[in-house]
């Protein structure tokens, strides 16, 4: 979205910054990390016009290996600020980078509410789970059960599903992916396509608190029968070999993990994905003993900064030039002689 | 027009009067915010100086008759130069048993009382809590009463016009508004071009408030007035030449802002919380798009801050408005702001109490809160504005100080500069000087911590410089690389480098200097922000008593400007009036190690200027013994 086409052809190193990175051996964000520096050079995007805004958290230090603008603000406040900089400068393209204990506990709000406002932004909620970087509480996304320092007996919190209060937030884009995955460039350019707010989750393995939370999704051997990759306009199946499939139980209006050739099911029996449909993404959310990945919904609205945008030059063409000395005298004046 | 035929009816001459000070007190419903400005215009027009002081009840639709809903306008005007809304009313207009119950204390005995008869039924009574009619016992008899049942009046003077009763009630203001026109020789033109356009939609309604106006006022030119009561004159005061208008202090903060931004070159990012009484900074601003100002109504304080923080780091100057409760959500954030050396404005336009306290009232207990009130040391600067007109001028300022120093400003203002009204000479837009921004656009040597030498602000280099590319942050940086650092002796520097610039500051505002009186003396009385005209009146009226008593008003409070110190020292003792618990004393003596002593009034109102004279002559003899 960067408004001059790129003067040179940048690659990943253009996008790599030379400070030295932080994390924990192993940790999924590095994953993330040289996923976005590949993938940027593709979207067109420069150096120049690129912000990365964090929170607090070990994935909110992701600006600093940026070789781009960054802020690492505060804990939970990124969707604020971020949306104060697309107010300010609304070419700029901006990138929210989130944990779910940054993004979904302390900055709940904030992110509920730059998503309804459909804010133009990219917002990477990195959910390991567990609050990495005060080392190893629950977080709002952890499993009842999880026991951690703060929960000796297993905590008793039932757990937010991110894609879900995404959509219940009125979201226009909501995505899911995993760390290693090799289709995260994907996800993140369809992402970046997406005029208004587009959030991703991205399933990211802590392996210090919370290790291998993900790992019968994210397995290489295990993997293939539990990510459904959902692709617009085709039947949801899944599988080693493709064999399942999702079909919609039209007494329950539920969706059921079924195996095509068995027990009379034929290919016509499995739901075709649509970005565009609201219920089809809520159910997807959160699906029985599998985990859809993609573009869950995809439906553009009215796009924040554009709005306001276009109720600025409006309000030039009503009140003409701005004046300031006609603003001081607006109403009642009188002269003393 | 009529008013001359008030001169043939009654041809004895208007009494002249100095000043008069009248407070308007009603039903929240009766419509007494809307009498007194009309007032006020009316006044200005007619050429005196003015001030007000509106005091409304913190429910919006309090139930009626009720004491807690009583809404109140005070306005002083003057043949002279005055500061206050006065201390005691001459006259007191109160349109039912509630608002008379509430204010008659203050009034002055002798002084004139305008009561509603038709609202002093059995029903109020009981509301207000009166067990007999005030009216009949006696209890009203020091004072000189003009008892009319207002509300039989109005509806007689708007019959045949077609309003429903409750409409037709409505216009019982403007009747009693039309009184007081004639009582006090003011002109109506202003009001009933104000009605035209308020009710252009609605001609029934505004010809009965036209029809009621004028009613009130042929009623004083023909009724037979009590003994004692008659027509008043207030000759016009002598103003200083020029343009002039009335202006309420969120009304001049915003066009300061608008002001300071134009004359930095940079568009504005508000981001506001609605809060009382801070919320019509933002309604004001938000009709201001025009002038390159964008409004941000956020989900909380705490994002409204983060957006203009964000906006700063944009290259637009962040602004951020709201109250006390506000400013303390928003401290995080601003502590985001002082570490990465952002320009950013908040506006805290004070009320009174702890918590949610008393939300529509005035105080100045936040200054510590302004200070102080972050973790960490974290410095930044603070102005406090004096008057309802010289919001504009610290609203200029704070923008000023915040882009040549990359620092938060707090502009401090309060409940009574916010609602309260003055007439306000017109500044000359063209005579203020422009402060330009300049962004960084040089790669060469780029680091985005290097600093101005004199001033000590970091370089501003926004997103989309090619070349400038880095990274900034809330953890403790390296000094110039900005890089992350946790050593302890960078710390150590780092925050004493913090310190040092927002310092630098106070050599570059004007020194302190005595506003009223000697430079030596027995008392020099220390004050700041919307204390400004009463204190100022109090040691006018003192040294008018030949006491060597000075005033020194800070507009600065912090870093506090150059002088302080010695002029402190100057005086056998000092007297820091505050309406708060004693803050600034506490600042001063910190700083100056001297004995400066405290008056301190937490009641959500403003000062008397007789509470000030009285303290600073107790104060004076007790020195003297
Ligand atoms: C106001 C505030 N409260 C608490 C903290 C401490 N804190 C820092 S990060 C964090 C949790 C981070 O969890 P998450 O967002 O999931 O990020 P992760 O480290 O797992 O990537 C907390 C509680 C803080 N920095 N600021
Ligand atoms: S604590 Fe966990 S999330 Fe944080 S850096 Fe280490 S591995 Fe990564
Ligand atoms: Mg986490």
């Amino acid at each position: 979205m960067s408004p001059n086409p790129p003067k040179k052809e940048y690659t990943r190193k253009d996008f790599s910054s030379d400070q030295e990175v932080r994390w924990c051996p192993g940790c999924g964000d590095y994953a993330i990390l040289a996923a976005v520096q590949r993938v940027l050079p593709d979207l067109g995007s420069t150096p120049e016009n690129t912000v990365f805004i964090s929170g607090i958290g070990c994935s909110s230090r992701f600006p600093y290996y940026m070789n781009t603008y960054g802020f690492h603000t505060i804990h939970g406040r990124a969707p604020a600020i971020a949306t104060g900089l697309k107010l300010a400068n609304p070419e700029l393209d901006v990138w929210v980078i989130t944990g779910d204990g940054d993004g979904l506990s302390i900055g709940g709000n904030h992110l509920l509410h730059v998503l309804r406002r459909n804010v133009d932004l990219q917002i990477l909620l990195f959910n390991n789970q567990i609050y990495g970087l005060t080392k190893g509480q629950y977080s709002p996304t952890s499993q009842v059960g999880k026991v951690t320092p703060s929960s000796p007996l297993g905590s008793v919190d039932q757990p937010i599903v991110p894609a879900r209060f995404a959509l219940g937030a009125r979201a226009t884009f909501v995505a899911r992916s995993y760390d290693t995955s090799k289709r995260l460039p994907e996800t993140l350019t369809d992402a970046h396509k997406h005029d208004g707010a587009a959030f991703i989750e991205v399933l990211q393995n802590c392996p210090v608190f919370n290790d291998g939370v993900f790992d019968l999704i994210t397995d290489r051997k295990t993997g293939p029968a539990y990510q459904l990759w959902l692709e617009n306009g085709q039947p949801m199946r899944f599988g080693a070999n493709g064999e399942k499939g999702l079909h919609m139980n039209p007494k329950t209006l539920t969706l059921e993990v079924v195996t095509v050739g068995e027990e009379g099911i034929t290919e016509a029996d499995i739901v075709v994905h649509d970005e565009t449909n609201l219920s089809l993404a809520w159910m997807l959310t959160d699906l029985p003993g599998v985990v859809a990945l993609g573009v869950l919904y995809r439906q553009p609205g009215p796009v924040y900064n554009e709005s306001v945008t276009k109720q600025r030059e409006l309000a030039k063409e009503r009140f003409g030039e701005p004046d300031l000395k006609a603003l001081l005298r607006t109403g009642h004046t009188w002269t003393v002689v | 027009m009529e008013t001359s035929a008030a001169a043939r009816v009654h041809p004895s001459p208007r009494e002249i009067l100095d000043s008069v000070v009248i407070r308007f007190a009603g039903d929240s419903g009766d419509g007494m915010q809307l009498t007194g400005s009309q007032f006020t215009t009316a006044t200005a027009v007619a050429g005196n100086d003015l001030a007000t002081f509106p005091d409304f009840p913190a429910e919006i639709r309090a139930p009626a008759g009720t004491t807690y809903g009583v809404s109140g306008f005070q306005i002083h005007f003057a043949a002279h130069d005055i500061r206050t809304p006065g201390d005691a009313p001459d006259v007191l207009v109160a349109m039912n048993p509630a608002a008379l119950k509430v204010n008659i204390d203050v009034l002055e005995p002798g002084g004139l009382l305008v009561v509603n008869t038709g609202a002093f039924n059995k029903n109020n009574l009981a509301k207000a809590g009166y067990e007999e009619n005030p009216l009949d016992d006696g209890s009203l008899d020091p004072f000189r009463i003009l008892a009319i049942d207002i509300t039989k009046m109005t509806l007689e003077s708007v019959k045949g016009i077609g309003l429903g009763s409750k409409d037709a009630q409505r216009c019982k203001n403007m009747w009693t508004l039309g009184l007081m026109y004639w009582l006090f020789g003011r002109e109506r033109e202003s009001t009933v071009r104000w009605l035209e356009k308020k009710f252009v939609k609605t001609p029934k309604v505004l010809e009965a408030n036209i029809a009621a106006l004028n009613a009130g006022h042929i009623y004083g030119e023909n009724a037979d007035l009590p003994h004692g009561i008659g027509a008043y004159q207030v000759p016009a005061a002598k103003l200083e030449p020029g343009q002039y208008r009335n202006i309420s202090g969120n009304e001049a903060t915003a066009w300061g802002l608008v002001t300071g931004a134009k004359l930095a070159g940079l568009e504005i990012v508000y981001g506001s919380y609605p809060i009382t009484p801070a919320s019509n900074l933002l309604h004001n601003l938000a009709r201001l798009k025009q002038f390159g100002v964008t409004t941000f109504q956020a989900e909380d304080e705490i994002a409204a801050v983060s957006a203009a923080v964000g906006a700063s780091f944009g290259g637009a100057i962040g602004v951020t408005g709201t109250s006390g409760p506000g400013v303390a959500l928003k401290s995080e954030a601003i502590g985001l702001a002082i570490a990465t050396e952002l320009p950013l404005v908040i506006v805290d336009v004070q009320r009174g109490g702890p918590s949610t306290g008393l939300p529509t009232k005035t105080e100045q207990s936040d200054l510590f809160q302004a200070v102080w009130g972050r973790n960490g040391d974290a410095p930044l600067a603070v102005l406090a504005a004096a008057t309802p007109g010289d919001c504009f001028y610290m609203a200029v300022e704070a923008v000023r100080i915040a882009v040549k120093y990359m620092t938060p400003v707090m502009l401090l203002s309060d409940g009574y500069l916010a609602n309260g009204a003055e007439p306000w000479h017109l500044p000359d837009i063209d005579a203020l000087e422009p402060f330009p921004v300049q962004f960084r656009d040089d790669p060469e040597g780029f680091m985005p911590f290097m600093r101005d030498k004199d001033t000590l602000a970091r370089v501003w280099a926004i997103p989309g410089t090619p070349g400038l590319e880095h990274r900034i942050g809330g953890l403790e940086k390296q000094q110039d690389t900005g890089h992350i650092s946790y050593d302890p002796e960078n710390h150590h520097m780092m925050t004493k480098l913090r310190e040092a610039k927002v310092q630098r500051i106070a050599k570059d505002v004007p020194k302190a200097a005595i506003d009223q009186g000697d430079p030596r003396g027995d008392m020099l009385v220390v004050g700041w922000g919307s204390t400004y005209g009463a204190i100022s009146q109090a040691v006018r009226m003192l040294r008018e008593r030949g006491r060597k008593v000075s005033h020194l008003h800070l507009r600065n409070i912090w870093p506090l400007p150059e002088g302080v110190g010695d002029l402190l020292r100057s005086f056998g003792s000092v007297l820091v009036p505050e309406l708060n618990n004693g803050q600034l004393v506490k600042l001063l003596r910190a700083e100056y190690l001297v004995d400066a002593d405290s008056l301190t009034k937490i009641a959500g109102q403003p000062f008397r200027i007789s509470e000030l004279v009285e303290a600073a002559e107790e104060r004076l003899k007790r020195s003297l013994q």
